[in-house]
């Protein structure tokens, strides 16, 4: 609906000019109450929306009385473009949809296209894969917390959590060349294995992080102006959460305990001794500890990974060796003629999966991260629907922050910690 | 069959390479029909008297799957939710599918793919949706999470979902004509320039191309 | 060159005076969209620190800016947003185009991605990069400042 159905529908008075850009001011006498209701658009090029995110407020006075949230501003057509792209070329459009987490979308990705080609990975390649995946979450919530803090009024946050996520950039760079989008994770394992000196560097930080976390509680966690921004505001049931499809830290500050790295666990998580964060109250207070509680178990997590792949040793191998899926190394194109041969095939064509699907799932920074990949037998993905967690999450805005003031929109909409790239795709 | 291929812009190597696998790939497929006794989902079904709605029952590399037919699919997923053997809760995605590239009848698939927060399982649910007809009920009703994903099918598959309160397009704009993710939509965007085909691009026999 | 009066002044033509103020205060209007955005972010943290090139103060009203980055994929329903921002801005006014979706569509062409912000708005310094790290945004940004330096100020009032 736009802006003029909206205020023609609910009152029969007033128009709007229906641009949908900039702050556009509107004022009506709803007909029932006569009382002045005001409605505000916030978005879609608005600082504290996270993105291109639009809200259509109506406000009474400060008080919120109705929230739509308008997406789509950031539809990429990813979907449809991994269909025209063959399965290892299509990996990389998995950085780009959720662009804080790409390391998990690389996984869920490669899980769903290996569970249809049915190839097991080396050991050393799973924990490979788990030492990044929670680098990347922590990565991603020190970003979250950034900004969240940044939108709540507390700026210096912003730059220590910007300091530490650069250092794990640094991490990715080392390791692939690119601050970001690495797309190293590919189905079939990784890239490559990790380069000299970079487990080294990994362990600087693993033994630098903690100091830091406790820093970042000295600044919110006990600050009254934080508790006062955040405690008891943008409350859901967790009944309502549930129906919603919420998903991730927002789900468990509800207190229901979901976590797919204990529920189904992949990539050898099940060998990981790690604890679930779970809240109480489900208000933005209890999302922020819960997220500051998975930065010390994402440390956990990384601490046991970098001993299991130091134990391995650096010859482990951390691809799979079926030549289906996996190019052979540079070295073998020298001496075997079946290699060359998989390795044209592979950089030309690309593999085949049976007719099929699959879902590979995996828990992401804000949820559950989901590709329904459908092959019919070609090169390229039939089909590839990427599961958004911040979709199912803003989707439950309204909810939280109808009957509230409008200055908590905004640490609600920073409190669910979403993505637009996730959410429009 | 030459017609299906056209209109999802296929060439002939790449049919050929499809035609190839499928042949080859049969006999790979670990592929077992469920039963009552080995799925409990498909037994709560028949317990709840939508044992004749279940088209096809598999098991995929390890995944359930349960083909529907559309017309009692809020009853089905009713009972997914509320009996005790199942209790898939939480919708972890509604998706669309259009089956054109397939051969096969009919050509749209809604696909619920739902998780159990007490038994921690998974299953995808298919309601079978008619080219004629593209409809099917909303389930909104059940989980009100289901509007959003059920908004963009609408969108982007052009299927309609009778007693959704606010159908309306999510992802394009409200003008926008098409469903983008349609097999018989055209992929879009601007041909990309190469030296090779500048003067096509330019459309004037005249311009030099840049790079001689 | 009057240096012998008290108060002290100096001579220098009207365009030297009107670029170098222009040139040294470039306020960016915050135009993130995807992943660039948080590239842009990065160059204005502590470590990247765009601030030493008189960049760093991020304006969310257009009205206040010089210099709109487009961080990130233009697609066609947020297109009419960025015009129309664009058009907010007072001149002298100038574009960033950042990333490569910004600068000619990226890896996405396809039905819903603006191939090329500068379809709708003109664009003065395209930056490569699937993000540009921030040095490379920082790097335009002083590239920019040459372009303005080069101008001739009452082209642009």
């Amino acid at each position: 609906m736009s802006v003029t159905q909206l205020a023609t529908t609910s009152s029969g008075l007033v128009r709007a000019r229906d641009i949908p850009g900039g702050i556009e001011l509107e004022r009506y006498l709803d007909p029932e109450t006569e009382q002045e209701t005001l409605t505000i658009n916030m978005g879609p090029q608005h600082p504290s929306t996270h993105g291109v995110l639009r809200l259509v407020l109506e406000l009474d006075g400060e008080t919120v009385v109705k929230c739509t949230p308008h997406i789509g501003y950031l539809h990429t057509g990813i979907e449809k473009t991994m269909e025209n792209l063959s399965y290892y070329k299509a990996l990389v459009l998995t950085d780009r949809e959720d662009y804080l987490s790409n390391l998990c979308n690389n996984l869920a990705y490669s899980l769903a296209v290996e569970k249809l080609m049915q190839v097991e990975i080396p050991k050393k390649g799973q924990y490979m894969r788990v030492l990044l995946n929670e680098l990347e979450r922590i990565a991603s919530h020190l970003l979250w917390l950034g900004t969240h803090a940044l939108d709540i009024g507390a700026m210096s946050v912003f730059f220590y959590c910007w300091q530490d996520r650069d250092r794990v950039l640094e991490i990715k760079e080392h390791l692939s060349g690119v601050r970001t989008k690495t797309s190293w994770i590919c189905p079939g394992g990784l890239r490559g294995d990790a380069p000299t000196g970079w487990m080294t560097r990994v362990k600087e930080f693993l033994d630098y992080f903690p100091a830091r976390i406790e820093l970042y509680e000295t600044l919110l966690t006990n600050n009254p102006i934080w508790i006062e921004r955040t405690r008891g505001v943008g409350v859901i049931s967790a009944e309502d959460a549930i129906a919603f499809g919420m998903g991730g830290p927002s789900l468990r500050a509800c207190g229901i305990n979901l976590d797919l790295r204990k529920a189904e666990p992949y990539s050898s998580y099940e060998e990981f001794d790690f604890d679930v964060a779970v809240g109480t109250y489900s208000d933005v207070y209890d999302r922020y500890r819960v997220r500051i509680e998975e930065f010390r178990q994402s440390l956990r997590i990384c601490q046991q990974a970098w001993d299991k792949i130091t134990a391995l040793g650096p010859n482990a191998p951390v691809r799979t060796p079926d030549r289906k899926i996996s190019p052979p190394p540079r070295a073998e194109l020298d001496t075997s003629m079946e290699a060359l041969i998989h390795h044209f095939k592979l950089f030309t064509e690309g593999f085949h999966p049976p007719v099929g699907e699959a879902i590979g799932a995996v828990e992401g920074p804000r949820g559950e991260k989901a590709y329904y990949v459908v092959s019919d037998g070609s090169n390229k993905p039939y089909r590839a629907k990427i599961k958004g967690p911040s979709f199912y999450n803003l989707q439950a805005l309204p909810r939280m922050c109808e009957g509230r003031m409008v200055a908590d929109t905004v640490a609600v909409i920073g409190s669910i910690d979403i993505v637009l790239g996730d959410i429009d795709r | 069959m030459v017609d299906t291929d056209v209109r999802l812009g296929l060439s002939g190597s790449d049919l050929a390479i499809r035609d190839r696998q499928f042949k080859a790939d049969v006999a790979r497929l670990d592929e077992s029909n469920l039963t009552p006794d080995t799925s409990a989902e498909f037994k709560a079904l028949v317990d709840g008297g939508l044992g004749d709605e279940i088209v096809i029952a598999k098991r995929f590399r390890g995944q359930d799957f349960l083909t529907v037919k559309k017309e009692r699919i809020v009853d089905i997923l009713t009972v997914m939710r509320d009996d005790p053997e199942c209790r898939f809760n939480l919708i972890s995605d509604i998706l669309g599918l259009d089956l054109l590239g397939f051969d096969r009848e009919p050509r749209y698939e809604v696909v619920y793919s739902l998780y159990s927060i007490p038994h921690q399982k998974r299953i995808v649910v298919k309601a079978q949706v008619d080219e004629d007809d593209p409809s099917i009920d909303t389930a909104s009703g059940v989980w009100i999470g289901a509007e959003w994903p059920e908004r963009e099918i609408y969108d982007l598959f052009g299927i309609t979902f009778v007693g959704h309160g606010d159908l309306r397009r999510i992802m394009m704009p409200d003008d926008w004509v098409g469903h983008p993710l349609r097999k018989d939509y055209p992929l879009g965007g601007e041909e990309v320039e190469f030296s090779h085909n500048v003067r096509d691009r330019v459309g004037a026999e005249d311009t030099p191309s840049p790079l001689f | 060159m009057g240096l012998e009066t008290e108060a002290g002044f100096m001579t220098a033509s009207l365009n030297k005076i009107v670029n170098w103020a222009r040139r040294n205060s470039l306020w960016p209007a915050t135009f993130g969209l995807a992943c660039c955005a948080i590239e842009m972010m990065a160059s204005t943290d502590s470590r990247f620190d765009m601030s030493r090139f008189g960049s760093e103060a991020f304006r969310a009203s257009p009205r206040q800016a010089d210099v709109m980055i487009v961080a990130g994929r233009v697609c066609k329903k947020m297109a009419p947003v960025l015009r129309q921002v664009y058009d907010q801005m007072p001149e002298p006014k100038w574009v960033i185009a950042m990333g490569d979706c910004a600068s000619n569509g990226g890896v996405f062409n396809n039905y819903a991605v603006v191939q090329g912000v500068d379809q709708i708005v003109p664009v003065d310094i395209y930056v490569p990069g699937c993000p540009p790290s921030p040095d490379a945004l920082i790097y335009a940004v002083m590239q920019l400042q040459k372009k303005v330096d080069n101008a001739v100020f009452s082209d642009r009032y």
